[in-house]
């Protein structure tokens, strides 16, 4: 039932919100309006002589496709990543929601989370002692097998998607792990009395129950794997520009940040077109 | 014959024994209550006939065919849950269809099966709804016609009718059992309210325990009950003290059998600011209070250093107030002698 609105009521939620709001403002809202700015520049407004308005980073580019070339990259990039992070995902947070209980399932769960508790530069030189040549991974499965192993896993694409997958599975694990969760139990019981076996309950009741958390997971990994720069730049190796590195060099190396803050508000327009075409998609998961 | 049998049926939980060598057989249409206080295993018993949980020891079988190994998604029965477990992503005609749809039975037949499974629990028309669009009642009528629509040997009822209100309960009771001999489907249903069971059931089982202490139709069970347990389960019952004070209050007067215990039932007393000369038992009492419920009231009395209730018509009930001297009175039929104590 809905409740009758008190006087008042609607100053003291506002009053409530602020700060929440000023933070809001202050932490994004600001920032975000700078680069804007910035972006339609012809110098940040840093040194002494007085930048004009322009439309120049912008036309760039449009007029380079190598950063089309590399856009195109990075969102390849964050499809593969994404791809595997559910395909490794959703089976984990699976077993961790409906097979483990009690304390095995507490371990477990601190192994997925342990990667959010560890800097993000360590992680990744540990993937680069893990992966380089003749580094831990070739000597092990040297020493397993028989013949010689030189995978050269390092400096390749496949070695910034290992990084990243390593990265960003928790998000996927949790959020799976949470929309799984939440289905009761009795649910499986009936469907089995119904006479349904593993495959009908996953495919019918399983995944479109725990789509939410799954695409929810998906879009968390997808958007930061798009605009990634330091994976691909220590994993990478001379493979390793994508459109996150290069705006990253705008920034630390050229200096250009005007021609930076331009290819940033371009990803983000690209990413949240991805997503706008997707939604009818992503709704009727959610619904 | 009986549809269902379970015979020396034992299963544990690690050190726990939810079920202590049961043995009961189900007749074939027939509609069949288990009973029981909670823990008693009669969710456990439910479970091993529907084919969740394999009992460690004893058979069951389905239709003449043993099933004690049999998983519960090949054992053809229909269950219905406490909470309904209706599923959510689905509408209702897809709920109810969804035991079809895992049999492969044609599009056309399972909208026509569809259809006559919500005609027969009145919910016709609204098969593009989701669960959550329905009312309680409602729900408990789509996952009926989803245990159903498949044709089961057995219908499995998990304290099916628990949430809902009173009310809507009653209403619930009269329609399951109408739809139960409209299917003529043998049906299992567990409960502890046993009211309920009185009233669905053809027949009632109580469990205590983990062990089945009487089975038998509700009238019997009722009046015959085996021991003190059931008669204190199943409706009130003003036990006897054993041993009986000797020598009786003065003006007392009893007739019993050789049985272990007797009981009388609260329905049977009278009671009266006097002595009643016509009784054939008669005993003195404290009238401790008066509850007014409507259509009935009850007395608790206390007697004999026991705790009695006497329930009748609220104005068959003379006005007395609290504290003062009762007397209780009953006819020699209406003693319950019960065997075990």
């Amino acid at each position: 039932m809905a409740q009758a609105p008190i006087p008042g009521d609607g100053r003291r939620a506002a009053g409530l919100l602020a700060p929440a709001y000023l933070w809001l403002t202050l932490a994004v809202f600001l920032p975000l309006s700078a680069m804007l700015f910035f972006s339609f520049l012809t110098a940040a407004p840093f040194g002494t002589e007085s930048p004009r308005a322009t439309l120049e980073n912008y036309r760039d580019f449009f007029e380079t496709p190598t950063y089309a070339l590399l856009l195109w990259k990075s969102i390849r990039l964050g499809l593969w990543v994404t791809l595997l992070c559910v395909l490794i995902g959703f089976p984990c947070a699976l077993v961790l929601a409906r097979q483990i209980r009690g304390r095995a399932r507490e371990a477990l769960f601190l192994l997925v989370i342990l990667p959010f508790w560890s800097n993000s530069l360590v992680r990744v030189f540990s993937w680069a002692i893990v992966l380089r040549g003749n580094g831990v991974l070739d000597r092990t499965l040297d020493a397993l097998l028989p013949f010689d192993v030189r995978l050269g896993l390092m400096f390749t694409p496949a070695a910034v998607v290992i990084g990243l997958v390593h990265s960003y599975l928790p998000y996927v694990i949790l959020t799976s792990y949470l929309a799984l969760q939440a289905i009761e139990d009795d649910i499986f019981d009936a469907a089995r009395a119904l006479g349904a076996g593993r495959i009908t309950i996953l495919r019918r009741l399983i995944l479109p129950l725990s789509l939410p958390g799954l695409i929810a997971g998906a879009v968390l990994v997808f958007v930061p794997v798009v605009g990634s720069f330091m994976e691909p730049r220590i994993l990478g190796g001379r493979f390793g520009t994508y459109f996150g590195t290069v705006i990253e060099d705008q920034f630390v190396a050229v200096f250009n940040w005007p021609l930076g803050a331009a290819l940033s508000f371009i990803l983000l327009a690209v990413v949240l077109a991805i997503l706008g075409l997707s939604s009818p998609v992503l709704r009727r998961g959610l619904t | 014959m009986a549809e269902v049998s379970v015979a020396g049926v034992t299963m544990r939980f690690g050190e726990m024994t939810a079920l202590d060598d049961v043995s009961l057989d189900f007749v074939n249409g027939g509609f069949f209550a288990l009973l029981g206080p909670s823990g008693s295993g009669k969710t456990t018993l439910l479970r091993v006939i529907a084919g969740f949980l394999f009992p460690q020891a004893g058979r069951v079988r389905i239709a003449g065919q043993p099933v004690e190994r049999v998983p519960v998604e090949k054992r053809e029965i229909g269950m219905m849950f406490q909470n309904y477990a209706l599923f959510p992503n689905l509408t209702v005609a897809e709920n109810v269809g969804f035991g079809l749809r895992v049999r492969h039975v044609s599009r056309a037949e399972e909208r026509r099966r569809v259809g006559e499974a919500l005609d027969l629990v009145q919910l016709s028309g609204l098969g593009a709804r989701r669960p959550r669009e329905l009312s309680g009642g409602q729900r408990q009528r789509v996952a009926l016609a989803r245990a159903i629509v498949t044709n089961p040997k057995v219908l499995l009822l998990d304290e099916p009718l628990s949430a809902l209100d009173k009310a809507l309960r009653v209403d619930m009771q009269i329609e399951l059992k109408r739809i139960q001999r409209e299917v003529g489907i043998t049906t299992i249903f567990v409960t502890h309210d046993q009211e309920e069971a009185l009233t669905l059931a053809d027949r009632i089982g109580i469990l205590r325990d983990g062990r089945l202490v009487q089975a038998g139709p509700p009238r019997e069970v009722y009046n015959a009950p085996i021991d003190t347990f059931t008669a204190r389960f199943l409706g009130e019952a003003n036990l006897l003290p054993d041993p009986l004070p000797v020598p009786l209050p003065d003006g007392a007067r009893l007739s019993l059998t050789s049985a272990a215990a007797h009981a009388v039932r609260p329905e049977a007393l009278t009671l009266s600011p006097g002595p009643i000369a016509a009784a054939e038992n008669l005993l003195p009492g404290r009238l401790v209070s008066r509850v007014f419920a409507g259509s009935m009231a009850t007395c608790i009395v206390a007697v004999l250093g026991e705790t009695w209730k006497v329930v009748a018509r609220d104005r068959d009930l003379p006005q007395l107030p609290e504290n003062t001297e009762v007397w209780l009175g009953w006819a020699r039929a209406d003693t319950i002698p019960i065997d075990r104590a």
